[in-house]
Protein backbone atom coordinates (compact mmCIF):
# COMPACT_ATOMS: atom_id res chain seq x y z
CA UNK A 1 0.00 0.00 0.00
CA UNK A 2 1.19 3.28 -0.90
CA UNK A 3 1.56 5.67 2.26
CA UNK A 4 3.04 8.69 0.52
CA UNK A 5 6.22 10.61 0.98
CA UNK A 6 6.12 10.93 4.91
CA UNK A 7 5.70 6.92 5.44
CA UNK A 8 8.07 6.92 8.37
CA UNK A 9 5.85 9.34 10.48
CA UNK A 10 3.18 7.47 9.75
CA UNK A 11 4.38 3.75 10.23
CA UNK A 12 6.62 5.14 13.58
CA UNK A 13 3.15 6.54 14.96
CA UNK A 14 1.40 3.00 14.58
CA UNK A 15 4.51 1.39 15.92
CA UNK A 16 4.71 4.03 18.82
CA UNK A 17 0.84 2.82 19.62
CA UNK A 18 1.47 -0.78 19.26
CA UNK A 19 4.67 -0.71 21.68
CA UNK A 20 2.50 1.55 24.46
CA UNK A 21 -0.60 -0.95 24.43
CA UNK A 22 2.17 -3.93 24.69
CA UNK A 23 3.96 -2.41 27.18
CA UNK A 24 0.88 -1.29 29.62
CA UNK A 25 -0.31 -5.28 28.52
CA UNK A 26 3.09 -6.92 29.42
CA UNK A 27 3.04 -4.74 33.00
CA UNK A 28 -0.61 -5.72 33.96
CA UNK A 29 0.33 -9.58 32.75
CA UNK A 30 3.51 -9.36 34.88
CA UNK A 31 2.33 -7.76 37.74
CA UNK A 32 -0.40 -10.28 37.84
CA UNK A 33 1.96 -13.44 37.54
CA UNK A 34 4.69 -11.45 40.85
CA UNK A 35 1.08 -10.95 42.61
CA UNK A 36 0.05 -14.48 42.68
CA UNK A 37 2.97 -16.39 43.23
CA UNK A 38 3.51 -13.80 46.38
CA UNK A 39 0.06 -14.90 47.10
CA UNK A 40 0.08 -18.23 47.04
CA UNK A 41 3.52 -18.31 48.86
CA UNK A 42 1.59 -17.33 51.75
CA UNK A 43 -1.30 -19.78 50.64
CA UNK A 44 1.79 -22.79 51.50
CA UNK A 45 2.95 -21.44 54.38
CA UNK A 46 -0.48 -21.15 55.77
CA UNK A 47 -1.04 -17.68 56.39
CA UNK A 48 -4.61 -16.48 55.08
CA UNK A 49 -6.78 -13.48 55.56
CA UNK A 50 -9.44 -13.67 58.11
CA UNK A 51 -12.10 -13.29 55.47
CA UNK A 52 -11.12 -16.64 54.36
CA UNK A 53 -11.57 -18.46 57.25
CA UNK A 54 -14.73 -16.83 58.82
CA UNK A 55 -17.03 -14.39 57.17
CA UNK A 56 -15.47 -11.18 57.18
CA UNK A 57 -14.69 -8.72 54.25
CA UNK A 58 -11.50 -7.68 54.68
CA UNK A 59 -9.21 -7.09 51.78
CA UNK B 1 -27.01 -5.89 41.03
CA UNK B 2 -26.10 -2.26 42.56
CA UNK B 3 -23.03 -0.62 42.61
CA UNK B 4 -22.43 -1.52 46.71
CA UNK B 5 -22.86 -5.14 45.85
CA UNK B 6 -19.65 -4.77 43.32
CA UNK B 7 -17.91 -2.76 46.69
CA UNK B 8 -17.31 -6.16 47.99
CA UNK B 9 -13.86 -7.41 46.36
CA UNK B 10 -14.16 -10.99 46.47
CA UNK B 11 -17.04 -10.08 44.25
CA UNK B 12 -15.73 -7.98 42.26
CA UNK B 13 -12.61 -10.16 41.65
CA UNK B 14 -15.26 -12.77 40.78
CA UNK B 15 -17.18 -11.20 38.49
CA UNK B 16 -14.25 -9.53 36.53
CA UNK B 17 -12.90 -13.23 36.08
CA UNK B 18 -15.85 -13.73 34.06
CA UNK B 19 -16.15 -10.66 31.77
CA UNK B 20 -12.42 -10.08 31.24
CA UNK B 21 -12.13 -12.76 28.11
CA UNK B 22 -15.25 -11.31 26.49
CA UNK B 23 -13.94 -8.02 26.73
CA UNK B 24 -10.77 -8.63 25.72
CA UNK B 25 -12.41 -10.67 22.25
CA UNK B 26 -14.78 -7.86 21.70
CA UNK B 27 -11.48 -5.33 22.18
CA UNK B 28 -9.52 -7.82 19.79
CA UNK B 29 -12.15 -7.84 17.57
CA UNK B 30 -12.84 -4.38 17.80
CA UNK B 31 -9.43 -3.38 16.90
CA UNK B 32 -10.01 -5.97 13.81
CA UNK B 33 -12.69 -3.90 12.50
CA UNK B 34 -11.22 -0.75 13.32
CA UNK B 35 -7.46 -1.58 11.05
CA UNK B 36 -9.06 -2.49 8.41
CA UNK B 37 -10.95 0.33 8.37
CA UNK B 38 -8.14 2.09 8.20
CA UNK B 39 -6.29 0.74 6.07
CA UNK B 40 -9.48 1.09 3.45
CA UNK B 41 -9.94 5.00 4.12
CA UNK B 42 -9.69 7.23 1.38
CA UNK B 43 -6.47 9.57 1.56
CA UNK B 44 -7.16 13.62 2.97
CA UNK B 45 -6.88 15.49 -0.20
CA UNK B 46 -4.70 18.08 1.83
CA UNK B 47 -2.96 15.80 4.65
CA UNK B 48 -2.43 12.44 2.14
CA UNK B 49 -1.93 9.32 3.76
CA UNK B 50 -0.37 11.02 7.24
CA UNK B 51 -4.50 11.42 8.24
CA UNK B 52 -4.33 7.65 8.93
CA UNK B 53 -2.47 8.86 12.31
CA UNK B 54 -5.43 10.66 13.45
CA UNK B 55 -6.74 7.23 13.87
CA UNK B 56 -4.90 6.40 16.62
CA UNK B 57 -3.88 10.22 17.90
CA UNK B 58 -7.38 11.31 18.35
CA UNK B 59 -8.71 8.43 19.93
CA UNK B 60 -5.75 8.19 22.21
CA UNK B 61 -6.20 11.80 23.51
CA UNK B 62 -10.28 10.94 24.08
CA UNK B 63 -9.14 8.11 26.28
CA UNK B 64 -5.73 10.34 27.76
CA UNK B 65 -9.27 12.77 29.05
CA UNK B 66 -11.41 9.72 29.89
CA UNK B 67 -9.11 8.43 32.06
CA UNK B 68 -8.79 11.79 33.87
CA UNK B 69 -12.42 11.48 34.13
CA UNK B 70 -12.77 8.26 35.48
CA UNK B 71 -10.33 8.77 38.50
CA UNK B 72 -12.02 12.52 38.95
CA UNK B 73 -15.20 10.07 39.41
CA UNK B 74 -13.60 7.51 41.72
CA UNK B 75 -11.67 10.60 43.67
CA UNK B 76 -15.93 11.48 44.34
CA UNK B 77 -16.31 7.74 45.39
CA UNK B 78 -13.70 8.18 47.87
CA UNK B 79 -14.07 11.26 49.38
CA UNK B 80 -18.04 11.84 49.74
CA UNK B 81 -18.95 8.30 49.05
CA UNK B 82 -16.31 6.32 50.99
CA UNK B 83 -17.13 3.25 48.09
CA UNK B 84 -14.00 0.68 48.88
CA UNK B 85 -13.36 0.06 45.22
CA UNK B 86 -12.68 3.94 44.27
CA UNK B 87 -9.50 3.76 45.59
CA UNK B 88 -8.64 0.95 43.61
CA UNK B 89 -10.18 1.72 40.28
CA UNK B 90 -8.44 5.60 40.89
CA UNK B 91 -4.80 4.09 41.62
CA UNK B 92 -5.15 1.42 38.33
CA UNK B 93 -6.58 4.14 36.07
CA UNK B 94 -3.59 6.13 36.25
CA UNK B 95 -0.86 4.89 34.77
CA UNK B 96 -3.03 3.90 31.96
CA UNK B 97 -4.63 7.44 31.67
CA UNK B 98 -1.10 8.28 31.77
CA UNK B 99 0.32 5.83 28.98
CA UNK B 100 -2.68 7.08 26.16
CA UNK B 101 -1.99 10.85 26.62
CA UNK B 102 1.91 9.92 26.40
CA UNK B 103 0.40 7.96 23.02
CA UNK B 104 -1.40 11.24 22.06
CA UNK B 105 1.50 13.61 22.50
CA UNK B 106 4.07 11.34 20.27
CA UNK B 107 1.71 10.53 17.80
CA UNK B 108 0.32 14.07 17.45
CA UNK B 109 4.29 14.88 16.92
CA UNK B 110 4.98 12.55 14.40
CA UNK B 111 1.89 13.88 12.39
CA UNK B 112 3.03 17.69 13.02
CA UNK B 113 6.15 17.25 11.55
CA UNK B 114 5.16 16.58 7.94
CA UNK B 115 2.07 18.45 8.05
CA UNK B 116 3.51 21.55 10.05
CA UNK B 117 6.48 21.14 9.78
CA UNK B 118 7.86 21.67 13.06
CA UNK B 119 7.77 18.35 16.33
CA UNK B 120 6.36 20.62 18.78
CA UNK B 121 4.58 24.04 18.99
CA UNK B 122 3.57 25.79 22.18
CA UNK B 123 0.18 25.95 21.68
CA UNK B 124 -2.54 25.91 24.06
CA UNK B 125 -3.69 22.51 23.33
CA UNK B 126 -0.31 20.99 22.87
CA UNK B 127 0.41 22.79 25.91
CA UNK B 128 -2.48 21.76 27.92
CA UNK B 129 -2.23 18.10 27.49
CA UNK B 130 1.37 18.18 28.04
CA UNK B 131 0.27 19.50 31.72
CA UNK B 132 -1.70 17.00 31.84
CA UNK B 133 0.69 13.85 31.12
CA UNK B 134 3.14 15.94 34.21
CA UNK B 135 0.11 15.61 36.03
CA UNK B 136 -1.00 12.12 35.86
CA UNK B 137 3.02 11.43 36.57
CA UNK B 138 2.67 13.85 39.76
CA UNK B 139 -0.52 11.45 40.98
CA UNK B 140 1.31 8.16 40.42
CA UNK B 141 4.90 9.72 42.14
CA UNK B 142 1.78 10.41 45.25
CA UNK B 143 -0.08 7.27 45.41
CA UNK B 144 3.70 5.40 45.33
CA UNK B 145 5.43 8.23 48.03
CA UNK B 146 2.64 7.61 50.58
CA UNK B 147 2.47 4.20 52.15
CA UNK B 148 -1.20 3.76 53.79
CA UNK B 149 -3.02 2.84 51.08
CA UNK B 150 -6.23 4.82 52.38
CA UNK B 151 -4.63 8.06 53.13
CA UNK B 152 -2.93 7.73 49.83
CA UNK B 153 -6.17 7.08 48.20
CA UNK B 154 -8.10 10.19 50.20
CA UNK B 155 -4.86 12.97 48.92
CA UNK B 156 -4.53 11.78 45.49
CA UNK B 157 -8.61 12.19 44.97
CA UNK B 158 -8.08 15.81 46.08
CA UNK B 159 -5.34 16.17 43.43
CA UNK B 160 -7.14 14.72 40.97
CA UNK B 161 -9.92 16.74 41.42
CA UNK B 162 -8.12 20.09 41.18
CA UNK B 163 -6.60 18.55 38.39
CA UNK B 164 -9.45 18.35 36.39
CA UNK B 165 -10.09 21.56 35.71
CA UNK B 166 -7.68 21.25 33.10
CA UNK B 167 -10.08 18.84 31.41
CA UNK B 168 -12.01 21.68 29.88
CA UNK B 169 -9.28 23.81 29.49
CA UNK B 170 -8.28 21.10 26.86
CA UNK B 171 -11.30 20.84 25.55
CA UNK B 172 -11.93 24.71 24.83
CA UNK B 173 -8.49 25.69 24.14
CA UNK B 174 -8.66 25.11 20.79
CA UNK B 175 -11.92 27.40 20.40
CA UNK B 176 -10.40 29.77 23.07
CA UNK B 177 -7.39 30.76 21.70
CA UNK B 178 -5.60 30.99 18.34
CA UNK B 179 -4.09 27.65 17.81
CA UNK B 180 -1.99 25.84 15.48
CA UNK B 181 -3.94 22.46 16.40
CA UNK B 182 -7.02 22.48 14.49
CA UNK B 183 -10.35 23.31 15.87
CA UNK B 184 -13.29 20.93 17.18
CA UNK B 185 -14.26 19.24 14.58
CA UNK B 186 -16.31 16.01 15.88
CA UNK B 187 -17.68 16.82 19.22
CA UNK B 188 -19.23 20.37 18.48
CA UNK B 189 -22.55 22.19 18.53
CA UNK B 190 -23.92 21.83 14.57
CA UNK B 191 -22.62 18.19 14.12
CA UNK B 192 -19.37 17.13 12.88
CA UNK B 193 -17.30 18.69 10.25
CA UNK B 194 -15.83 15.49 9.32
CA UNK B 195 -16.49 13.56 6.00
CA UNK B 196 -17.92 10.07 6.96
CA UNK B 197 -15.49 8.35 5.31
CA UNK B 198 -13.00 9.51 7.65
CA UNK B 199 -15.66 9.88 10.92
CA UNK B 200 -16.69 6.00 10.60
CA UNK B 201 -13.12 4.71 11.09
CA UNK B 202 -12.24 7.29 13.42
CA UNK B 203 -15.55 6.06 15.52
CA UNK B 204 -14.36 2.58 15.09
CA UNK B 205 -11.22 2.91 16.55
CA UNK B 206 -12.43 4.96 19.49
CA UNK B 207 -15.21 2.28 20.35
CA UNK B 208 -12.08 0.14 20.15
CA UNK B 209 -9.78 1.96 22.19
CA UNK B 210 -12.47 2.31 24.79
CA UNK B 211 -12.60 -1.67 25.00
CA UNK B 212 -9.03 -1.54 25.38
CA UNK B 213 -8.94 1.16 28.11
CA UNK B 214 -11.67 -1.04 30.11
CA UNK B 215 -10.22 -4.15 29.46
CA UNK B 216 -6.48 -2.84 30.78
CA UNK B 217 -8.47 -0.98 33.37
CA UNK B 218 -10.38 -3.92 35.17
CA UNK B 219 -7.19 -6.26 34.73
CA UNK B 220 -5.28 -3.67 36.42
CA UNK B 221 -7.85 -3.41 39.40
CA UNK B 222 -7.70 -6.84 39.82
CA UNK B 223 -3.84 -6.85 40.31
CA UNK B 224 -4.49 -3.40 42.76
CA UNK B 225 -6.65 -5.56 44.74
CA UNK B 226 -4.15 -8.36 44.88
CA UNK B 227 -1.68 -6.18 45.78
CA UNK B 228 -3.73 -5.01 49.07
CA UNK B 229 -4.21 -8.76 49.63
CA UNK B 230 -0.45 -9.20 49.82
CA UNK B 231 0.32 -5.97 52.03
CA UNK B 232 -2.56 -7.43 54.47
CA UNK B 233 -0.57 -10.72 54.85
CA UNK B 234 2.58 -9.33 55.13
CA UNK B 235 1.22 -7.21 57.96
CA UNK B 236 -0.14 -10.05 59.20
CA UNK B 237 2.89 -12.74 59.06
CA UNK B 238 5.10 -9.34 60.60
CA UNK B 239 2.16 -9.76 63.28
CA UNK B 240 3.08 -13.23 64.20
CA UNK B 241 6.30 -13.50 63.89
CA UNK B 242 6.29 -10.57 66.93
CA UNK B 243 4.59 -12.66 69.10
CA UNK B 244 1.34 -11.88 71.62
CA UNK C 1 -11.44 37.28 64.81
CA UNK C 2 -8.83 37.90 67.12
CA UNK C 3 -7.79 34.33 66.91
CA UNK C 4 -7.24 34.49 62.92
CA UNK C 5 -5.35 37.78 63.78
CA UNK C 6 -3.22 36.33 66.72
CA UNK C 7 -2.34 33.34 64.32
CA UNK C 8 -1.15 35.84 61.08
CA UNK C 9 0.92 38.07 63.75
CA UNK C 10 2.77 34.64 64.93
CA UNK C 11 3.24 33.89 61.31
CA UNK C 12 4.42 37.00 60.51
CA UNK C 13 7.02 36.91 63.69
CA UNK C 14 8.26 33.72 63.21
CA UNK C 15 8.31 34.29 59.46
CA UNK C 16 11.03 37.31 60.07
CA UNK C 17 12.57 35.81 63.10
CA UNK C 18 13.31 32.26 61.85
CA UNK C 19 16.51 31.95 60.00
CA UNK C 20 15.45 34.87 58.04
CA UNK C 21 13.35 32.78 55.65
CA UNK C 22 12.20 35.95 54.07
CA UNK C 23 15.26 37.40 52.92
CA UNK C 24 16.24 33.74 51.76
CA UNK C 25 13.25 33.74 49.39
CA UNK C 26 14.63 37.02 47.78
CA UNK C 27 18.55 35.80 47.84
CA UNK C 28 17.45 32.72 46.05
CA UNK C 29 16.07 34.95 43.47
CA UNK C 30 18.78 36.64 42.84
CA UNK C 31 20.90 33.51 42.83
CA UNK C 32 18.84 32.56 39.77
CA UNK C 33 18.65 35.73 37.91
CA UNK C 34 22.51 36.05 38.39
CA UNK C 35 22.87 32.78 37.04
CA UNK C 36 20.75 33.12 33.67
CA UNK C 37 22.88 35.21 31.73
CA UNK C 38 25.58 32.34 32.91
CA UNK C 39 24.03 30.28 30.77
CA UNK C 40 22.29 32.25 27.98
CA UNK C 41 25.16 34.38 27.45
CA UNK C 42 25.73 38.28 28.02
CA UNK C 43 23.99 39.19 25.26
CA UNK C 44 22.71 42.78 26.59
CA UNK C 45 19.61 42.47 23.82
CA UNK C 46 18.37 39.29 24.09
CA UNK C 47 18.62 39.30 27.89
CA UNK C 48 16.19 42.76 27.95
CA UNK C 49 14.06 40.34 25.29
CA UNK C 50 13.73 37.39 28.01
CA UNK C 51 14.21 39.50 31.41
CA UNK C 52 10.23 39.02 31.83
CA UNK C 53 10.17 35.58 31.73
CA UNK C 54 13.49 34.83 33.81
CA UNK C 55 12.50 37.18 36.48
CA UNK C 56 8.57 35.33 36.35
CA UNK C 57 10.30 31.64 36.37
CA UNK C 58 13.42 32.88 39.66
CA UNK C 59 10.09 33.93 40.94
CA UNK C 60 7.88 30.80 40.67
CA UNK C 61 11.31 28.74 41.55
CA UNK C 62 11.46 31.08 45.03
CA UNK C 63 7.94 30.68 45.77
CA UNK C 64 8.16 26.75 45.01
CA UNK C 65 11.27 26.42 47.10
CA UNK C 66 9.82 28.38 50.55
CA UNK C 67 6.36 26.82 50.50
CA UNK C 68 7.91 23.72 52.92
CA UNK C 69 8.17 26.64 55.41
CA UNK C 70 4.53 26.95 55.18
CA UNK C 71 3.20 24.12 56.63
CA UNK C 72 5.74 21.60 57.11
CA UNK C 73 7.17 23.77 59.95
CA UNK C 74 3.67 23.93 62.10
CA UNK C 75 2.77 20.23 61.87
CA UNK C 76 6.28 19.16 62.51
CA UNK C 77 6.05 20.51 66.18
CA UNK C 78 2.32 20.18 66.73
CA UNK C 79 0.95 23.53 65.69
CA UNK C 80 -0.90 22.52 62.91
CA UNK C 81 -3.03 19.67 65.19
CA UNK C 82 -3.29 23.32 67.85
CA UNK C 83 -4.94 24.92 64.01
CA UNK C 84 -7.40 22.33 63.05
CA UNK C 85 -8.86 21.68 66.85
CA UNK C 86 -9.11 25.26 67.06
CA UNK C 87 -12.53 27.30 67.33
CA UNK C 88 -11.55 28.63 63.92
CA UNK C 89 -12.84 27.21 60.55
CA UNK C 90 -9.98 25.73 59.29
CA UNK C 91 -9.84 27.04 55.58
CA UNK C 92 -9.55 30.55 57.05
CA UNK C 93 -6.88 29.48 59.33
CA UNK C 94 -5.02 28.53 56.06
CA UNK C 95 -6.03 31.69 54.24
CA UNK C 96 -4.22 33.66 57.12
CA UNK C 97 -1.38 31.31 56.49
CA UNK C 98 -0.81 31.49 53.32
CA UNK C 99 -1.47 35.49 53.30
CA UNK C 100 1.56 36.08 55.84
CA UNK C 101 2.96 33.53 53.78
CA UNK C 102 2.86 36.08 50.75
CA UNK C 103 3.75 38.76 52.76
CA UNK C 104 6.70 37.41 54.18
CA UNK C 105 8.18 35.73 50.93
CA UNK C 106 6.32 36.99 47.79
CA UNK C 107 5.83 40.70 48.40
CA UNK C 108 9.95 40.62 48.82
CA UNK C 109 9.71 38.93 45.66
CA UNK C 110 7.75 41.52 43.94
CA UNK C 111 9.91 44.41 45.84
CA UNK C 112 13.51 42.94 44.90
CA UNK C 113 12.26 42.46 40.75
CA UNK C 114 13.38 45.79 39.94
CA UNK C 115 16.31 46.10 41.17
CA UNK C 116 16.89 42.50 39.74
CA UNK C 117 15.61 44.19 36.14
CA UNK C 118 18.40 46.20 35.89
CA UNK C 119 20.87 42.93 36.15
CA UNK C 120 19.01 42.08 33.01
CA UNK C 121 18.91 45.41 31.26
CA UNK C 122 15.09 45.81 31.84
CA UNK C 123 14.37 49.44 31.12
CA UNK C 124 12.29 50.94 33.94
CA UNK C 125 8.82 51.07 32.03
CA UNK C 126 9.32 47.10 31.52
CA UNK C 127 10.34 46.51 35.17
CA UNK C 128 7.47 48.30 36.43
CA UNK C 129 5.31 45.77 34.36
CA UNK C 130 6.79 42.64 35.40
CA UNK C 131 6.64 43.73 39.38
CA UNK C 132 3.24 44.84 38.71
CA UNK C 133 2.36 41.31 37.45
CA UNK C 134 4.43 39.79 39.84
CA UNK C 135 2.02 41.91 42.44
CA UNK C 136 -0.88 40.29 41.18
CA UNK C 137 0.30 36.87 40.10
CA UNK C 138 2.47 35.56 43.29
CA UNK C 139 -0.36 35.42 45.65
CA UNK C 140 -1.51 33.12 42.94
CA UNK C 141 1.61 31.06 43.38
CA UNK C 142 1.13 30.97 47.55
CA UNK C 143 -2.41 29.90 47.26
CA UNK C 144 -1.93 26.79 44.75
CA UNK C 145 1.29 26.01 46.67
CA UNK C 146 -1.00 25.76 49.87
CA UNK C 147 -2.98 22.57 48.26
CA UNK C 148 0.55 21.01 47.00
CA UNK C 149 1.65 21.47 50.72
CA UNK C 150 -1.36 20.39 52.64
CA UNK C 151 -1.17 17.13 50.33
CA UNK C 152 1.99 16.90 51.41
CA UNK C 153 2.02 17.71 54.49
CA UNK C 154 2.65 14.62 56.48
CA UNK C 155 5.17 13.32 53.96
CA UNK C 156 8.79 13.48 55.72
CA UNK C 157 10.97 14.02 52.65
CA UNK C 158 8.04 15.21 50.16
CA UNK C 159 9.88 18.67 49.06
CA UNK C 160 10.88 17.34 45.21
CA UNK C 161 6.97 15.76 45.43
CA UNK C 162 5.68 18.90 46.45
CA UNK C 163 7.31 20.97 43.66
CA UNK C 164 6.08 18.17 40.88
CA UNK C 165 2.19 18.20 42.27
CA UNK C 166 2.24 22.41 42.03
CA UNK C 167 4.52 23.13 39.39
CA UNK C 168 1.43 22.08 36.87
CA UNK C 169 -1.07 24.22 38.61
CA UNK C 170 1.24 27.06 38.28
CA UNK C 171 1.37 27.19 34.75
CA UNK C 172 -1.74 29.08 33.77
CA UNK C 173 -0.13 31.82 35.90
CA UNK C 174 3.13 31.73 34.48
CA UNK C 175 1.75 32.45 31.20
CA UNK C 176 -0.15 34.89 31.56
CA UNK C 177 2.57 37.24 33.68
CA UNK C 178 4.92 36.69 30.89
CA UNK C 179 2.16 37.50 28.58
CA UNK C 180 1.05 40.55 30.48
CA UNK C 181 4.39 41.66 30.78
CA UNK C 182 5.78 41.40 27.91
CA UNK C 183 2.23 42.98 26.54
CA UNK C 184 3.30 46.32 28.14
CA UNK C 185 6.81 46.05 26.91
CA UNK C 186 6.41 45.40 23.29
CA UNK C 187 3.23 44.06 22.03
CA UNK C 188 -0.01 45.09 20.09
CA UNK C 189 -1.58 43.04 22.41
CA UNK C 190 -2.74 45.32 24.74
CA UNK C 191 -1.10 44.63 28.65
CA UNK C 192 -5.15 44.61 29.78
CA UNK C 193 -6.40 41.36 28.46
CA UNK C 194 -3.41 38.86 29.77
CA UNK C 195 -3.16 40.88 32.89
CA UNK C 196 -6.76 40.97 33.95
CA UNK C 197 -6.59 36.54 33.28
CA UNK C 198 -3.86 36.69 36.04
CA UNK C 199 -6.16 38.63 38.36
CA UNK C 200 -8.85 36.29 37.64
CA UNK C 201 -6.23 32.67 38.17
CA UNK C 202 -5.35 34.89 41.47
CA UNK C 203 -8.97 35.20 42.69
CA UNK C 204 -9.56 31.81 41.73
CA UNK C 205 -6.82 30.43 43.60
CA UNK C 206 -7.84 32.17 46.76
CA UNK C 207 -10.73 30.26 46.63
CA UNK C 208 -10.04 27.25 45.83
CA UNK C 209 -6.64 26.68 47.30
CA UNK C 210 -7.62 27.12 51.19
CA UNK C 211 -10.67 24.97 50.33
CA UNK C 212 -8.37 22.27 48.96
CA UNK C 213 -5.87 22.43 51.52
CA UNK C 214 -8.39 22.17 54.45
CA UNK C 215 -9.97 18.96 53.12
CA UNK C 216 -6.87 18.00 52.18
CA UNK C 217 -5.44 18.84 55.86
CA UNK C 218 -8.17 16.83 57.41
CA UNK C 219 -7.93 14.08 55.92
CA UNK C 220 -4.10 13.70 55.91
CA UNK C 221 -3.87 14.69 59.26
CA UNK C 222 -6.73 12.01 61.21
Amino acid sequence: MNFGPHAAFIITAYVVAIAVVAGLIAWIVLDRRHLSRILDDFEAQGISRRSTRTDGDKW
Amino acid sequence: MSLIDLANPSRFLALTARALPWLAAATVLAFAIGISQVYLAPDDYQQGATVKIMFIHVPAAWLGIFAWIVMSVAALGTLVWRHPLADVAAKAAAPIGAAFTLMCLVTGSLWGRPMWGTYWVWDARLTSVLVLFLMYLGVIALWRTIDDPAQAARTAAILTLVGAINIPIIKFSVDWWNTLHQPASVFRLGGSTIHPAILVPLIVMAVAFTLLFLTLHLAAMRNEIMRRRVRTLMMLQAGARMGP
Amino acid sequence: MTALCALLVRDLRLAVRVGGGALTGVLFFLIVVTLMPFAIGPDLALLARMGPAILWLGALLASLLALDRLLAMDHEDGSLDLILTAPVPLELAVVVKAFAHWLTTGLPLVISSPLLGLLLNLEAKASGAVALTLLAGTPALTFIGLIGAALTVALRRGGLLLAVLVLPLTVPVLIFGVAASNAAITGPVPFGAPFGILCALTLISLVIGPLAAAVALRQGLE
